[in-house]
């Protein structure tokens, strides 16, 4: 997958673990629920490090190069080239 | 505390500059029943939650509203950019430009800079919700110009 795919992926996974997050909040021990949250956390942390390991970091402490603090680098997300 | 993660919730990718659309859809940044308001109102409604669940809940919304206002702050930058004055007089956008140029600043479609006055701490769970109750339904009404209906999804509110 090409960086703006792994990124609709990241997006996707999240869209559906903030519903399941909010819905766990007011029902903390239903089974289902916490399965699904379970399976596509496990989903999203693959898509994120394929991600972050070839296209950029997306938090600040994932800029690992010596040479090069690569968080600051464009595009930022509110720009057309990151989406 | 808050960790921020370089990337939108949703893609914003607009093609065609549009300062007249701008103008409306700004109403979900700073108005009254945009985006920050719905996020302050959470976060500081939170404190006053007797519930664990409660906590959670207005704790996870009041972050996703701040996720909902940086969309609607791209949307805004995407179709301010590259205008001409001649787009900027003919749209109407000329009485933003005037205060703020292209500059995404935090006020109403009629121009009101947002202001904590929009919504409610109370201290009373009770109270708190019932004004959540009225600024949810007054986000969901906030769409009077049907022509934008398709730019201005529900899932923003």
């Amino acid at each position: 997958m090409n960086g703006t795919n792994l990124m609709r992926a990241i997006q996707m996974y999240d869209f559906y673990l903030y519903e399941l997050n909010l819905y766990l909040d007011t029902h903390p021990t239903d089974r289902k629920a916490l399965d699904l949250f379970k399976k596509y956390t496990e989903m999203r942390t693959a898509a994120y490090d394929a991600y972050t390991s070839k296209y950029g970091p997306i938090t600040a402490e994932q800029s690992s190069t010596n040479e090069r603090f690569n968080w600051v680098d464009d595009p930022w997300p509110w720009e057309r080239s990151a989406n | 505390m808050w960790a921020y993660e370089k990337k939108l919730q949703y893609p914003v990718n607009i093609k065609n500059n549009n300062p007249k659309l701008a103008q409306a859809i700004i109403d979900q940044l700073g108005g009254p029943d945009g985006e920050l308001a719905a996020s302050m109102r959470y976060l500081n409604q939170r404190y006053a939650a007797p519930y664990a669940q409660v906590k959670g809940v207005l704790t996870d919304i009041g972050t996703e509203e701040l996720a909902h206002l940086e969309i609607v702050s791209a949307i805004l930058y995407q179709l301010t950019r590259n205008l001409t004055i001649e787009q900027i007089k003919a749209s109407g956008f000329d009485t933003y430009f005037v205060d703020h140029t292209a500059g995404i600043y935090p006020a109403g479609a009629s121009g009101m800079p947002f202001t904590a006055a929009y919504f409610q701490s109370k201290g009373d769970p009770v109270t708190d919700l019932v004004e959540d109750l009225a600024a949810d339904g007054a986000a969901r009404l906030g769409r009077p110009l049907k022509n934008y209906r398709n730019s201005y999804p529900y899932y923003m509110k």
